[in-house]
């Protein structure tokens, strides 16, 4: 199987959005389905015999009442098999899977154990000589001069001067989203949502709440950084790139270099991880670029540092919610204002009569881009704080305020199951240990997150010691590989909730390597439980995204419930808790 | 001054410049490229082999330091089409997703299984602490050195 090579695959847009096991997956069983049609037409032929005699199973066709029997290779012979696939094609429903809905292990497992796997880093080509760019200090900073004459020797020695511009600070970021906004454009323009009038609900609550979240900006840290190999030939270029969107990054290349796309082929090797972090082509038209001056294959690899300070970061923002809610729980009004950090995961799964959601865009001080999830972990941040605020304002355990306005079956099967692997509500949280839970659905995926986080006293040491995360995406496709995706999803979430965050000083990262931003290590994973609900009676959705959402506002509840303090922005304890 | 090493038991011979790191050597010079760059300051463990048989962050390493040292990549831990037990247990426990880190995780571990034939998971989180797995498989690399060393089979060149 070929993949992710705009020469020879069909236009997929790419690797991102938890697209391929919605949309991918069913187009290749489609096409499996029809390819299997085919052969079995052809050993028809070839026997003279009816095709509804023929049985296709373990790669061959068979004809039970003769006992002939001949693999799909030995059908084909080689030959191209083409053949318009239609929306006709039978697939076999997942209650008669055989090979799907199976922990198939991962097929390149060897090469990766043995270090033979070849990554966009590792290629090398004929005659490749490696590039280097030299790059400003800061955002916006302007080259005045260059003396390049030391380049030969290496890109440190290059002496150049900047003139920087002025710049955002990390200390002010908060207030610049909130007075710089501009105009929402796509998807987010058209997220926002009215319901009732949340006046009237307001007046009506019991218990008003107000409150304000915040996230930092985060980076991917793939553990490859970008890289990039780039060969010209008689005018038609062909890049091999880390890249999560192949045929976006060959309109890049296209319209940097101006030739037709149809001169351009991008091949992506696998990548070293991406998380959202690769959607784009810098590393692809560095080299492009460097190619074409040399009159060689290129290839440029990032530096840490480079990937930290010059690859885009998961956007800061802030949320403001207003709420208000019956004596006995119910939600009367909920009122839900994003800054710059995204749409995704905007809406309450929760029943409100009287809501206003609206996401507003902002200048914004970084680069920023896609990350797993997107604005789903902020907004499930900020929602779901709100709601343990609104269960403590009004005397309810946080999962009966949960439950008591939610109607969503799916989403309460995930929340049951989580609260009930966990034991919630059977011990009480002390100073040292408490416990919270979330849940959220997005992209297709429902999930809960009940966390335990331990209190080190007296050092106020913080640390996430038990996750249990239920998670349904439909009919499970691959459960081993669901399993990992939902574990790496709740370790990479918990860098986010406690710690992670990228500091900067007038546009420049002012801890761009990884002696300075922590991320997730052995230390820090939790006992790690994952409980799957299995729909087979519903379309498999994606689950590398949605599992993150709900760790870092159960991680928040379980500090408030052994502090008594709520944290409202997120990383939750960069440094401990002194409270 | 060529510079003598053995490298997956093998005697080579370089011509290379001794401030070149080992890591860079490895993946230029020898085409070994198991190894990977992660972090260039030895955070990350993505670049890890055994010098001697103990786990080293080749990316610090200088070639100049290494004369008449014995080598260890991902790539010699396979004996004669025979995984190292550690490589069949990452296998088994389905312990990566993008694989970028697993080498470095391999040899952090056989280093981890020479001096300690039977680690129990505090002494595995520890050897390996400075190892980053971004994708979070930490849970199923823990269970795969446990199981590697349940097999009994322990011995590493190196």
């Amino acid at each position: 199987m070929v993949m992710a090579d705009t020469a020879v695959t069909p236009f997929d847009m790419g690797t991102f959005g938890s697209r391929t096991t919605p949309i991918m997956a069913a187009q290749l069983r489609k096409v499996a389905a029809a390819a299997r049609e085919l052969l079995v037409d052809l050993a028809a032929g070839r026997w003279g015999v009816d095709r509804s005699a023929l049985v296709a199973q373990a790669a061959a066709v068979a004809h039970p009442p003769t006992g002939r029997t001949a693999g799909y290779g030995e059908l084909s012979k080689g030959q191209k098999l083409v053949k318009a696939i239609g929306d006709d094609v039978p697939t076999a429903p997942a209650e008669r899977w055989t090979v799907a809905g199976q922990s198939v292990p991962k097929v390149n497992g060897r090469e990766v154990v043995t270090g033979r796997h070849q990554y966009t880093s590792d290629m090398n080509r004929p005659g490749m000589v490696y590039g280097r760019v030299l790059r400003a200090p800061s955002v916006g900073a302007a080259l005045v001069s260059v003396d390049t004459r030391a380049a030969a020797e290496a890109i440190g020695a290059v002496h150049a001067e900047w003139k920087p511009t002025p710049q955002p600070s990390g200390a002010e970021l908060f207030d610049y989203l909130r007075k710089n906004p501009t105009d929402a454009q796509g998807e987010s323009a058209r997220s926002g949502y009215t319901a009732g009038s949340v006046e009237s609900g307001r007046a009506a609550a019991a218990t008003r709440l107000d409150a304000t979240y915040t996230v930092a900006y985060i980076a991917h840290v793939p553990l490859e950084p970008r890289a990039a190999v780039a060969e010209w030939q008689d005018g038609a270029l062909t890049v091999w790139t880390g890249t999560q969107r192949p045929f976006g990054v060959r309109t890049e290349l296209a319209e940097a270099f101006r030739v037709p796309e149809e001169k351009v082929r991008v091949v992506v090797p696998d990548t070293g991880s991406g998380y959202g972090g690769k959607h784009t082509g810098e590393a692809a038209i560095e080299a492009a670029r460097l190619a074409k001056a040399a009159g060689r294959p290129v290839k440029v690899a990032w530096t840490r540092e480079e990937e930290f300070t010059w690859a885009y970061f998961r956007p800061a923002g802030v949320i403001d919610v207003k709420s208000g809610a019956s004596p006995d729980g119910k939600l009367t009004a909920w009122e839900f204002h994003n800054y710059n950090s995204g749409a995704s995961g905007i809406r309450t799964p929760y029943d409100v009569p009287h809501q206003k959601i609206e996401f507003h865009a902002t200048r914004y001080p970084l680069r920023q881009g896609s990350y797993r999830g997107l604005a789903a972990t902020a907004n499930h941040f900020a929602r779901e704080s709100h709601m343990d605020e609104l269960a403590h304002a009004i005397g309810l355990d946080p999962l009966d305020l949960r439950l008591t306005n939610l109607s969503d079956a799916r989403l309460r099967a995930v929340l049951q199951a989580a609260a009930e692997r966990f034991g919630w509500g059977k011990t009480k949280a002390t100073p040292e240990r408490g416990f919270g839970l979330a849940c959220g659905v997005e992209k297709g995926g429902y999930v809960a997150t009940c966390a335990e986080v331990a209190i080190a006293r007296p050092s106020g040491e913080v640390k996430v010691t038990r996750a249990v995360t239920a998670f349904e995406c439909g009919a499970i496709v691959n459960p081993d590989h669901l399993r990992n995706q939902v574990e790496g999803a709740v370790v990479m979430g918990l860098g986010g909730a406690l710690f992670e965050a990228v500091q900067f000083e007038a546009g420049e990262v002012s801890n761009p390597k990884l002696s300075l931003y922590r991320v997730p290590r052995f230390s820090d994973a939790p006992l790690l439980e994952t409980v799957l609900l299995d729909r087979k009676d519903l379309p498999s959705a994606g689950a590398g995204e949605t599992p993150i959402v709900a760790l870092a506002p159960a991680v928040a509840g379980a500090l408030f419930t052994a502090t008594g303090v709520r944290r409202r922005s997120l990383p939750l304890a960069p440094k401990g808790i002194s409270a | 001054m060529p510079i003598d090493l053995i490298v997956n038991g093998t005697r080579r011979r370089l011509e290379a410049d001794p401030q070149r790191s080992l890591l860079t050597v490895l993946r230029e010079d020898l085409e070994l490229t198991g190894a990977k760059y992660g972090c260039g300051e030895g955070q990350c463990g993505a670049c890890t082999v055994l010098i001697e048989g103990q786990a080293t962050r080749s990316c610090l390493t200088k070639l100049g330091a290494l004369a008449g040292k014995s080598v260890t990549t991902i790539e010699g831990l396979e004996t004669g089409g025979q995984l190292h037990p550690l490589q069949q247990a990452f296998l088994d426990a389905g312990a990566m997703q993008c694989g970028y880190c697993t080498a470095g995780m391999i040899v952090a571990g056989a280093s981890l299984l020479r001096r300690n034939p039977d680690p129990e998971e505090p002494a595995i989180r520890k050897a390996l602490e400075g190892n980053v797995c971004r994708c979070g498989t930490y849970t199923r690399i823990v269970a795969a050195v446990r199981a590697a060393a349940a097999t009994g089979t322990r011995t590493t060149r190196g």
